[in-house]
């Protein structure tokens, strides 16, 4: 039962992530694209399929892993997470170099590139206070990690959800909705956790 | 015939234009009397290559690109004015140089140009226009199309004096 259960996640995590990998690879927009932009695209995919299993991996939920595996994998997906955003931002670059820097400087026309670069500078922010995170203390170090992520999410789906590009939309919606529940879920049960504690600290106090 | 489409998009443009023209008009009591010249676009200059030549048509064609030169103030039509087009098609990429064509306008201030299919590049389905001749002002435009799938578009130059 409990293996049946694990595997059931697992599969469902994977074909979250994979299909619209798939559906967007069939996409007919391809063969209008160089294999660098073709790149580029994918790595933005990839970042938001990463988006998803992180909150998983923080808070235990994928079977077979440890707390501590888990928060040891969620290290590494977060510094792919960030290789996935380079990847991505510099092959759009070399792609069109004055779209994207009209996008980095905030004077794009397009809707969604904002979104996009705030999520970028919110996801190397979170990486850079990480390697700092015991300087900071565990509570500090959760309300900021959290503040951030709650920026990655809004600002990756929202930025995800106005492209118009080789994604196939029902896919695309499914995906960044597991990403918001994801994070919702995960942070709401931190919040309830850390109020928890820190009204067990006042009571102890008492 | 033409037919009137209403739906949200042209609703909220045609709102924002009132607005637009109503505040305006009493900010700026004295332009309220003519037509006012169009601002380039952001992003209208990206990939831009100056002095492609005059042509028939971009590539194999397929897809129209259509538009009006028109003069601030009083709106008279433009003729022989000179506009570059260019875009991210199925023949090439914004920026290399078979992507890029240009047309004049004729007596009535309108242009037209045959071009290869537009298709979604950043983002969005966008083509990208040029008035850059030296005469007026130089305009840079970057209309969006309403679906990937349209094979026409269209973008209005109103030219101040440089």
């Amino acid at each position: 039962m409990r293996l049946a259960k694990a595997t059931l996640v697992w599969a469902a995590l994977a074909a979250a992530i994979c299909v619209p990998i798939a559906a967007a690879a069939a996409s007919p927009l391809l063969a209008w694209r160089g294999p660098l932009y073709i790149l580029a695209g994918f790595a933005g995919i990839i970042a938001l399929g990463l988006a998803l299993v992180q909150p998983l991996l923080i808070a235990g939920y994928l079977p077979g892993l440890s707390a501590y595996r888990g928060r040891r994998v969620h290290h590494w997906t977060g510094g792919a997470l960030v290789l996935a955003v380079l990847v991505h931002v510099a092959g759009l670059w070399i792609t069109s170099p004055p779209d994207m820097i009209d996008a980095l400087l905030f004077a794009s026309p397009t809707p969604f590139s904002p979104f996009g670069v705030v999520a970028m500078w919110a996801i190397f922010a979170v990486a850079l206070l990480a390697l700092l995170r015991r300087r900071l203390g565990l509570r500090t170090w959760r309300i900021v990690h959290m503040s951030l992520a709650a920026v990655i999410v809004a600002g990756s789906v929202a930025h995800a959800m106005l492209v118009e590009g080789p994604m196939e939309t029902i896919s695309k919606v499914a995906l960044c909705a597991l990403v918001l529940a994801a994070a919702i879920k995960v942070m709401a049960d931190l919040v309830r956790r850390m109020r928890a504690t820190s009204r067990g600290e006042s009571l102890a106090r008492q | 015939m033409t037919t009137v489409v209403l739906n949200r998009r042209n609703l909220l443009a045609a709102g924002g234009s009132i607005l637009a023209t109503g505040i305006s008009g009493l900010l700026l009591p004295a332009r309220a009397q003519g037509l006012a010249p169009t601002d380039s676009m952001a992003g209208g200059a990206n990939n831009y290559r100056k002095g492609a030549p005059i042509v028939e048509r971009i590539g194999k064609g397929g897809f129209w690109m259509s538009g009006t030169v028109r003069r601030a103030g009083d709106g008279a039509p433009l003729a022989g004015q000179r506009i570059q087009i260019w875009a991210h098609t199925t023949e090439g990429q914004e920026h290399e140089p078979q992507s890029h064509g240009a047309t004049l306008t004729n007596e009535n201030g309108a242009f037209r140009l045959e071009m290869p299919q537009i298709i979604p590049i950043f983002g969005q389905p966008h083509g990208h226009l040029a008035y850059d001749s030296g005469e007026f002002k130089t305009v840079f435009l970057r209309p969006v199309m309403r679906s990937a799938k349209d094979n026409s578009l269209e973008a209005h130059f109103v030219l101040q004096p440089a």
